[in-house]
């Protein structure tokens, strides 16, 4: 019979709104990160580091290009004759068919795809984060603890912590108490959503909550195995951890890697960060080019001036441009003569010579100023932007524009300028 | 693809001097991410020939590291696949190869067990792309019994390193001398033949019997008066790796635009393995121009007209010019490199000056590494 101690299961469905136009068209886990790696990258090579051969991968929002990401699994050594990266999207039964209508209720629907593997232990990740981390130490202190439920916790600034969900533990770290996003918070350590249950617990609170709507692990399955006096455990985690779901969290996130020693160091050798690379040749860097402060993906072509920004692979810089501060993914085409500050410029998209982005004063975003603000110039994937034009701070442009879509050849401050949804 | 593929990669050349003391040719590492075998084998997969051999000696462990997964080249099949061939002692046999008709007298049975009509016989140290089934064609057309490919060299190239081939208007060779000290033309062959496999068979096992072992003295240009032996001429890009000066040159020719998007951009591109390396970082202070620069390197100096290769460290204040640093190099501060090639794995120490004044010099230091 087949037998896995310790699979895991990654929640990669959700869209990430607050990401706005990056992810139009597709889930948050597949964005690209730190210029050749995509958020999802990270809790998978986890995995693999930790000795974890087994993934499930829970798509429903955009799945097609983490669907071709993940293939099956060959990046990340995850192409196994048994167990190995599985993607699983809710499905069509006789009876109850249903989308995933909340984290827990995803897993419940994937009880058999568990169930197949006879394990002991399952660890319910999330594919929203920047983080390493070795689930097998957080397994050994499972085991150790004699535990239900192990959640993974760290420790944030007491000031913040109502922003958070909030555990509190005793001593021994068994937890207590749960506070979701208290007004005042009895401990400051809140949970980063990845949990590991004891197989027998996680199936018996499933099915004792299949009928729950929107069934959550936070908000249900938590208080639920608390309630039943389950032993939960807090295990402290004290390295890095970025939840990027902010397009600001997001910018900040990628400008921190060019630091001299960055505190999210990509360069160790023993835990690397695999992804499905489409390139692999070095980069070119022009007669004309001046480089500060960046990291480069594979097959780029520098021919202009890059300050303090994180550039992917098949990237090309024309002459005589200079970007700062910004986010250039994989496949982005920028002519000469531009001028880009604080963008983020999402993957394959053109921009024509002498275009100016993120100039002038700034000004709140006219249609989401939630999700476009701290004048970071957004350009959704695919995007043309014609020759000439000049864009103000907290625009999003996404779509196949030409010279007419701009008057003047200016979009001021805080435009939204979205073509799409057109029929192809 | 009706054929399958063997790739020579067992050389060794004196010529190349310190960088072949560890390494066989065909791991000599390529503009910033390559092995020279990665081109023969890439060209294989980009012709669909599903079933390739690779013959090794020398030195193989670089060899035989790089070719640890078959899945770069997308040759990690059931069917057919990536097989490597050493020599190994048996009941009748307990030499090494003596020769590159011996290395395929010795697995014959590989080429008796397929069934493929053709075999595309290459070397492992030349730069190029072909459509061998382009090659294919062209040979059963001509109803050659042996197809060379040949290229053209630019005047004054350096005969004694080729075989150099005379062909007539028809194209079918009528000369072909190994190593001439003086060229009769300046067609070479490229070392990449096509050849019907029950013909190569016989021609293997006559050989044998005659003992002799060198498929181009002892069967090209043994037969060449009495096989219809082709030349199909190839027109790109090609370099042979047979000297350090051909080394350094195929190396710094990438830094021209055609070349590295022949290889690089233009479809189908040269595949190689897989490292997992983050992104290249350049940190302030550093000043790149016209250079490669490979994933992995972190730069803090000035980098010239050169090519940095994989997990390379570049110093503080540091000067880099005309030179090759090969992969997993540490340079301290403020060291000044021109027309070098830096061995892979060196660490060279602060403060250290070399200037090659003529041609081109290799570096070779161990010491301490200080990590950041």
């Amino acid at each position: 019979m087949i037998k896995k101690e310790m699979i895991a299961m990654l929640l990669a469905g959700g869209q990430g709104s607050r990401l706005g136009v990056l992810t139009t068209s597709m889930a948050k886990p597949a964005v690209p990160f730190g210029g050749r790696y995509r958020i999802i990258d990270f809790p998978l090579s986890n995995c693999i580091n930790s000795g974890i051969d087994t993934v499930g991968v829970l798509t429903q929002y955009q799945p097609l290009r983490l669907n071709t990401h993940i293939g099956i699994g060959i990046p990340w050594d995850l192409d196994r004759n048994i167990g190995g990266v599985t993607v699983l999207p809710p499905f069509e039964r006789n009876i109850n068919t249903d989308w995933y209508t909340g984290t827990a209720n995803a897993i419940y629907q994937n009880i058999e795809y568990m169930e197949s593997f006879n394990p002991d232990y399952v660890l319910i990740l999330s594919g929203d984060h920047i983080y390493k981390m070795d689930y097998e130490v957080m397994l050994d202190f499972h085991k150790k603890k004699k535990a239900s439920v192990t959640i993974a916790v760290m420790p944030v600034p007491m000031e913040e912590a109502s922003r958070f969900g909030i555990v509190v533990a005793d001593e021994d770290k068994r937890i207590t108490e749960f506070q979701e996003k208290p007004k005042d918070p009895r401990s400051n350590l809140a949970s980063m959503g990845i949990y590991i249950f004891s197989w027998k617990t996680l199936r018996e609170a499933l099915i004792a909550n299949a009928d729950q709507p929107n069934l959550d692990f936070g908000k249900h399955v938590i208080p639920y195995c608390h309630e039943k006096k389950r032993k939960i455990f807090a295990y402290e985690f004290n390295s890095y951890w970025k939840d990027v779901g902010t397009l600001h969290s997001y910018w900040e996130a990628n400008m921190e890697l060019v630091d001299i020693v960055p505190e999210f160091n990509l360069y160790e050798e023993y835990w690397k960060i695999y992804t499905k690379s489409q390139a692999i040749p070095p980069t070119y860097v022009g007669n004309e080019a001046y480089i500060e402060r960046t990291i480069v993906g594979e097959r780029t072509g520098i021919y202009g001036k890059v300050f303090g920004s994180v550039l992917g692979c098949d990237v090309i810089v024309g002459e005589g441009t200079e970007i700062r501060d910004s986010i250039i993914m994989n496949g982005v085409r920028i002519g000469k003569g531009c001028l880009v500050e604080k963008a983020i410029v999402a993957e394959d998209v053109e921009i024509g010579d002498n275009v100016r982005l993120g100039m002038g004063d700034e000004a709140e975003n006219d249609t989401r100023p939630d999700i476009y603000n701290h004048g970071l110039v957004t350009i959704g994937e695919k995007s043309i932007i014609p020759d000439g034009v000049s864009v103000g701070k907290n625009p999003v442009v996404s779509g196949r524009f030409t010279t007419a879509d701009f008057p003047d050849g200016i979009l001021p401050s805080g435009s939204t300028l979205i073509r799409g949804g057109e029929k192809r | 693809m009706r054929a399958i593929g063997m790739v020579l990669a067992g050389g060794n050349s004196r010529r190349i001097k310190e960088l072949t003391k560890n390494r066989a040719v065909a791991a000599l590492p390529i503009a910033g991410n390559y092995r020279s075998i990665d081109f023969a084998l890439s060209s294989m997969t980009n012709s669909h020939v599903q079933n390739v051999a690779v013959f090794t000696q020398y030195n193989a462990r670089s060899l035989t590291e790089h070719l640890s997964s078959s899945k770069w080249w997308d040759f990690g099949r059931k069917q057919g696949g990536l097989t490597i061939f050493t020599p190994s002692i048996t009941d009748d046999n307990n030499l090494w190869f003596r020769g590159t008709a011996d290395a395929m007298h010795q697995n014959l049975a590989f080429l008796k067990n397929s069934h493929e009509p053709y075999v595309i016989i290459a070397s492992g140290d030349g730069v190029y792309k072909l459509d061998y089934a382009k090659v294919l064609e062209y040979h059963i057309e001509k109803q050659a019994d042996i197809t060379v490919v040949v290229h053209d060299m630019p005047e004054g190239f350096p005969a004694d390193r080729y075989g150099c081939v005379k062909m007539d208007q028809k194209n079918r060779i009528i000369e072909f001398e190994q190593k001439p000290i003086v060229a009769p033309s300046n067609t070479v062959s490229c070392g990449i033949y096509i050849i019907r496999r029950r013909h190569l068979i016989e021609l293997i096992e006559k050989c044998a019997e005659e003992d002799r072992h060198d498929f181009v003295s002892d069967i090209i240009v043994r037969y060449r008066d009495i096989k219809a032996i082709y030349g199909y001429k190839l027109d790109t890009y090609w370099s042979n790796i047979a000297s350090l000066e051909d080394y350094y040159r195929t190396n710094m020719d990438f830094l021209k635009r055609d070349v590295r998007y022949f290889f690089m951009m233009d479809h189908p591109i040269v595949y190689t393995k897989v490292d997992d390396l983050p992104p290249a970082k350049i940190n302030s202070g550093s000043n790149i121009k016209n250079s490669l620069i490979a994933s992995g390197s972190i730069i803090n100096g000035a980098v010239e007209d050169s090519l940095v290769f994989k997990k390379t460290f570049v110093g503080n204040n540091c000067y880099i010019k005309n030179s090759i640093i090969l992969n997993d190099v540490y340079i301290a501060d403020n060291t000044h490199i021109e027309n070098c090639i830096v061995e892979s794995h060196s660490t060279i120490r602060s403060n250290y000056y070399h200037k090659c004044e003529q041609g081109v010099d290799v570096i070779s230091e161990t010491g301490d590494r200080f990590l950041m």
